[in-house]
């Protein structure tokens, strides 16, 4: 079944050909390794967002999960992103 | 100004000693007092490929601990005047082979050589860290193949990262796309990924093919470089390489497409 699969496919001349898919294959894995690569996800990260949390606290009331660091790479540089999310009651006092 | 140059491409059998021994022989061919460094500590190689296996009676491990000099270890080779050979030790492990040492090793040789090759073993731990610690530029030798490729990425990232070229801030290390076994008509073929994808992929400057060919083996087999063969692309297109990396320019890049074969050439029986 697959044989004939094959052939109508080699018939139709739309069977991909294995080095393209070998190339589109490996930009997408290295894509992906490079940007792991150039920055290894910081060890830093768990601590900082435990500090922030802790400061945070001090003024809003938050849980744990809705303060969020994240670093990102967009091309040549690093992005550190924050992320608190407010409490309901929070963004209706204002 | 001497140069030290890695053979490196992360993975393993896709010709790092075969082009070792090959570049070494022809820099020295064209003049240049070279020395070629076998840094796979364990499985020493370059001595067989380089026909000179029983020669081999100290190697740089016992230049490292200070038992031998330099030059008692470094074996002269039969081809080429201008080329020695250090190996690697057959016995010890290889963390013998220390960031210290190896630095004092080829401090001293650039005293009297002009070229250092350094043949990398494969892999990306600390023998093939210390091979291109110290690099000046690097060959990366990679296969037309998805996992070669991979591998040669990986250690250009580690040559951006973490060579002494990198961590002293100097400029990084030149480097270098070596195309190995290639095959021009399984890429006409859509069989085999073509050096346009290699390079667009690995987006490194190109210095050569080697095409695929039965007299790589012969030459193994023999102890003698693949440059030296009689009328073989092999030797042609590795001739082009070391051109290429002392700047002659004009060579254009052989052995990427599928020849032709004309009339005159069939008629003799040419391949």
């Amino acid at each position: 079944m697959s044989m004939i699969a094959g052939l109508i496919g080699y018939l139709r001349g739309n069977e991909k050909k294995t080095a393209v898919v070998a190339k589109e294959r490996l930009q997408i894995i290295l894509a992906h390794e490079r940007a792991g690569r150039g920055a290894p996800t910081p060890d830093y990260l768990p601590a900082l967002q435990e500090e922030l949390m802790v400061v945070i606290a001090k003024y809003i009331h938050i849980d744990r999960e809705s303060i969020n660091v994240q670093l990102e790479k967009h091309g040549d540089y690093d992005v550190l992103e924050l992320n608190i999310t407010l409490p309901d009651k929070m963004r209706n006092n204002r | 100004m001497s140069k030290v140059i890695v053979v490196t491409s992360g993975k393993g059998g896709v010709g790092k000693t075969t082009t070792s021994a090959s570049f070494s022989s022809g820099l020295a061919l064209r003049g240049n007092k070279t020395v070629v460094i076998d840094f796979d500590v364990g499985l020493r190689n370059l001595d067989l490929i380089m026909g000179c296996e029983r020669r081999v009676v100290y190697d740089i491990i016992n230049v490292i601990n200070g038992e031998v000099s330099l030059k008692q270890a470094l074996i002269k080779d039969k081809n080429c005047d201008n080329l020695y050979i250090l190996p690697a030790s057959q016995t010890r492990d290889k963390d013998a082979l220390n960031l210290e040492g190896v630095e004092r090793i080829l401090n001293e040789l650039k005293e009297s050589f002009d070229y250092i090759v350094c043949d990398s073993p494969a892999g990306i731990e600390s023998g093939a860290f210390t091979a291109m610690y110290f690099a000046d530029e690097a060959l990366v030798v990679t296969n037309p193949e998805v996992s070669s490729v991979r591998d040669s990425d990986r250690i250009l990232g580690i040559l951006a990262a973490k060579s002494k070229r990198a961590v002293d801030g100097l400029d990084p290390v030149k480097e270098h796309l070596l195309v190995t076994r290639y095959d021009p008509k399984r890429v006409e073929a859509g069989e085999m990924l073509s050096v346009t994808d290699i390079q667009e992929i690995l987006r490194i400057p190109l210095i050569g093919v080697i095409p695929e060919s039965e007299s790589v083996l012969q030459a193994s087999n023999a102890g003698t470089p693949a440059i030296h063969l009689d009328k073989s692309d092999v030797a042609d297109a590795y001739r082009d390489v070391v051109g290429r990396f002392m700047g002659d320019e004009g060579l254009p890049m052989r052995f990427v497409s599928v020849e032709k074969k004309g009339f005159f050439k069939r008629l003799l029986g040419g391949r």
